[in-house]
C-alpha cells in the first residue's frame, strides 16, 4: 500500500507531466517557427551567393568577414568596414532617440490616464489604442501630408503670414523622429500604464507628508516603482525602432540607409544573400546583448521598493 | 412542368454551365505596379473568356527572386531587357515563340530581333522608355538635357533634386557621367563615378521612387526619372520637362514573357499575341505613358503622346542613347559596394 506521501509524489509527477503535455504544442510551434527560419538565415550565411541571388551549396566564410571588413575595391587593400558601422550607429542612435522621446512623452501620457477616475481609464486607453487600427504605412503617410512642403503645417503657416517659404521638415532626421515617435508611443504607454495602475498612490501622498518636493516624489517613489513598466516600454519601443524600415525611408527620402535597408539591399539589388543573413544575425546578436545588459542594470534595485 | 418546359430548362442549365466553365479560364499577371491598362485587361478578359488578376512588384530584382523561388502561380511577367538573358538562362521561361505568332509582323522592325532575345523567341514589347531628368522649368531656366542636374547640381536646384535608386540606372548615367563604358569594370572610371556619386549626394534631397505625386507637390524640383513618369508629371504641370542627358542615357524594354511552370499556358500565349495587336498596344500606352514598339499603333494613341517629346525621342538627342546591356555579376557586384558607400 502506497504511503500519502507516495500518492502526493504520484501526482506531482503526473502534474509535470501535464503541464508539460499540455504546453506541448505551443512550444513546439515556437521553436519550429522561430529557431527553423534562424537556423536557415545561419545556415545561408556560410554559403556563397550565386550569381543572380539566392545562394551556392559551398561552404564559405566571406559572408561573416565582410560583415566586418571590407576589401576596398580600388586598393585591394582589407579594411575595417567602416560603412556598416556608420549604418549600424544611424539605426542604433534613431532607436535609442526614439526610445526616449517615447518615454518621454509616453511618461506623463500614462500618468495622466493612471491617476483618472477608474470608469474613465478605460475610455483613455481605448483612445491610446486607436492609432492601431490604422496600417503603419497609412500612419506613416499620414505624417508625411502634415509635414511636407504643401502640407497642412506650412500652407497654415503661409496663410497665416507667418512665414512665406515653407520650412523643410520632410527629409530630415526631424521628420523621421516625428514619424518614430508617433507611430511607436502607444508601445510605450501601455506597459507604463499597466505599472502605474499598480502604484499606490497613498506612498506618494506620504511622500509630500513628508516634505519631498515633487521631483523627489518623482525620482525617489514613482519612478522606482513604475521601473518594471519603463523597461517593458522601452524593450516594446527599441526593438521595432532598431529594425525601422518604413518610416526612415517614406519621411527620411531613402537617402541614408538604415540597418534594415542595407540588409534588404543584399537580397535584392545587391544579390549577396549570405552577407544579407550574416548581417541579420549579427544586429540580432547585438541587440540581444544590449537588451541582457540594459534588463541587468535596471532591473537590479527594484526589490528594494513595492 | 412539361416535358418540353423540362427540356429547355435543362438545356438552358447545360449552355450555362458551359459558359462558365470557359470563364473559368485564369490568366495570373505578374507586373510592376501602376503599369497596365484596366480597359485593355476588361478587353482581354471579354475577348477570351479569361479572368486577369494582376499582381505588382517594385523591381526586377524582387520579380527574378520570386519567380526563382517557385510556387509563385503566376503565368505571365514584365521583366526589363537587363534581366531578360538571366531569366532565360536561369531556365524560368517558357519558349512560347512569338516570332510565329499571328500578330508578329505588328513589332517594329528594329524590336524584332532584340539582343536581349535574339529572334524574340521568348518576349513581346510591352513598353519602351528612356533614363533621363525631369525639371520644374519655375525654378530652373538653364539647359536640362545633361546628368549635372543630378551630379553637379546647379545652385537652384540643391537641396531639391530627387534620385531614382535604381541602382544599374544611377550607375549607368554617372559612368557615362564621367565619360566611361557601360558596364564598365574599370577601376580608374568607377574610381570617378564613386568621387562623383559620393560628392553629389549632399545636393539632393531624397532618393525615392515616387516621383509623379511629389514632382506634382512641389516637393522635389528636379528628378531622375523614366520618361513616362515624367510625361504623366507634365500633364499635370505644364512646367516640367524631360532632359535627354548629352553625356549619355538608356534605352530600356520591358517585355511580356510566360514563365516555364506557368499553370495557363495557353491564355499566356494568347495574351502575348494580344499584346502585339497595334490596338491593344495603344490602349496599354495611353494609360502607362510609354512606347510600345508595336507597329501602326500610333494612330490609336491619345494626341498628347504622339508628339510628346518625351515618348518621341527627338532626333538630335537620339544618338546619345543606348541599350542597356546586362552587366556580369562581379561587375554587378562592384557596384553594389559603391552604392554601399554611397548611402552610407
Amino acid at each position: 500500500m502506497a504511503t500519502a506521501a507516495e500518492i502526493e509524489k504520484q501526482a506531482e509527477a503526473r502534474e509535470v507531466r501535464n503541464r508539460w503535455f499540455l504546453s506541448a504544442p505551443a512550444l513546439i510551434i515556437i521553436l519550429l517557427a522561430a529557431s527553423g527560419p534562424l537556423l536557415i538565415v545561419l545556415l545561408y550565411s556560410f554559403l556563397t551567393p550565386g550569381p543572380y541571388g539566392d545562394v551556392v551549396w559551398k561552404f564559405s566564410t566571406e559572408g561573416w568577414v565582410s560583415v566586418f571588413l571590407e576589401r576596398d575595391i580600388f586598393d585591394d587593400t582589407l579594411s575595417f568596414a567602416g560603412a556598416h558601422l556608420t549604418i549600424f550607429w544611424r539605426s542604433l542612435k534613431l532607436a535609442i532617440m526614439a526610445t526616449v522621446a517615447t518615454l518621454i512623452f509616453g511618461f506623463p501620457t500614462a500618468y495622466f490616464i493612471a491617476t483618472r477616475p477608474e470608469r474613465t481609464r478605460d475610455i483613455w486607453l481605448f483612445l491610446i489604442t486607436i492609432p492601431f487600427w490604422t496600417n503603419l504605412l497609412i500612419r506613416t503617410f499620414a505624417v508625411l501630408q502634415v509635414i511636407r512642403n504643401e502640407g497642412i503645417i506650412n500652407t497654415a503657416l503661409i496663410n497665416l503670414g507667418i512665414i512665406d517659404q515653407p520650412i523643410q521638415m520632410l527629409y530630415t532626421d526631424f521628420a523621421i523622429m516625428v514619424g518614430m515617435v508617433y507611430v511607436y508611443l502607444p508601445l510605450m504607454v501601455l506597459p507604463l500604464y499597466a505599472s502605474m495602475e499598480k502604484l499606490d498612490f497613498r506612498l506618494v501622498e506620504a511622500g509630500y507628508d513628508l516634505y519631498a518636493t515633487r521631483w523627489q516624489v518623482l525620482k525617489r517613489i514613482i519612478f522606482p516603482m513604475v521601473r518594471p513598466g519603463v523597461i517593458a516600454g522601452s524593450i516594446l519601443v527599441f526593438i521595432p525602432a532598431i529594425g525601422a524600415y518604413v518610416t526612415p525611408s517614406v519621411l527620411g527620402g531613402g537617402k541614408n540607409m538604415m540597418f534594415a535597408n542595407l540588409i534588404e539591399l543584399q537580397f535584392g539589388q545587391g544579390r549577396n544573400w549570405p552577407l544579407g543573413a550574416a548581417l541579420s544575425i549579427t544586429v540580432m546578436a547585438i541587440v540581444m546583448v544590449a537588451l541582457l545588459v540594459y534588463v541587468r542594470n535596471t532591473s537590479g534595485s527594484e526589490a528594494r521598493h513595492g | 412542368m412539361n416535358l418540353k418546359s423540362m427540356s429547355t430548362a435543362v438545356g438552358l442549365a447545360l449552355l450555362a454551365s458551359t459558359s462558365l466553365a470557359s470563364a473559368e479560364g485564369a490568366l495570373n499577371i505578374y507586373n510592376w505596379g501602376n503599369y497596365i491598362s484596366p480597359d485593355m485587361i476588361k478587353k482581354f478578359e471579354e475577348k477570351h473568356s479569361v479572368k486577369v488578376t494582376v499582381t505588382d512588384y517594385d523591381s526586377n530584382d524582387t520579380a527574378l527572386a520570386k519567380v526563382r523561388q517557385g510556387g509563385h502561380g503566376f503565368d505571365v511577367a514584365m521583366p526589363s531587357q537587363t534581366y531578360i538573358p538571366i531569366w532565360i538562362q536561369e531556365g524560368l521561361l517558357l519558349e512560347t515563340r512569338p516570332d510565329q505568332m499571328e500578330n508578329f509582323k505588328n513589332v517594329m522592325p528594329e524590336w524584332k530581333d532584340p539582343a536581349f532575345d535574339p529572334g524574340r523567341h521568348y518576349s513581346v514589347p510591352w513598353a519602351l522608355g528612356t533614363v533621363g531628368v525631369g525639371v520644374n522649368t519655375e525654378f530652373y531656366k538653364g539647359d536640362i538635357n545633361t546628368w549635372k542636374i543630378v551630379f553637379d547640381t546647379p545652385d537652384e536646384l540643391k537641396g531639391k533634386v530627387n534620385v531614382v535608386p535604381e541602382m544599374n540606372d544611377v550607375m549607368h548615367a554617372a559612368i557615362k557621367y564621367v565619360g566611361g563604358e557601360q558596364c564598365t569594370g574599370d577601376k580608374e572610371v568607377l574610381k570617378k563615378v564613386r568621387d562623383v556619386l559620393v560628392a553629389a549626394k549632399p545636393n539632393w534631397i531624397a532618393m525615392e521612387y515616387n516621383t509623379i505625386d511629389k514632382m506634382g507637390a512641389g516637393d522635389f524640383k528636379a528628378t531622375s526619372d523614366w520618361n513616362g513618369s515624367v510625361l504623366r508629371q507634365r500633364l499635370a504641370n505644364p512646367a516640367i520637362h524631360y532632359g535627354y542627358p548629352v553625356e549619355g542615357f538608356q534605352f530600356w524594354s520591358d517585355n511580356v514573357v510566360v514563365l516555364k511552370d506557368a499553370a495557363n499556358v495557353e491564355n499566356a500565349k494568347l495574351f502575348q499575341n494580344f499584346m502585339m495587336d497595334p490596338e491593344n498596344a495603344a490602349m496599354n500606352s495611353a494609360f502607362h505613358r510609354y512606347a510600345n514598339g508595336i507597329a501602326g499603333s500610333e494612330k490609336f494613341m491619345p494626341a498628347d503622346m504622339t508628339s510628346a517629346p518625351e515618348v518621341v525621342v527627338p532626333e538630335e538627342f537620339k544618338k546619345n542613347g543606348e541599350i542597356l546591356q546586362t552587366c556580369a555579376p562581379e561587375v554587378t557586384a562592384l557596384y553594389t559596394k559603391i552604392w554601399t558607400e554611397l548611402q552610407k
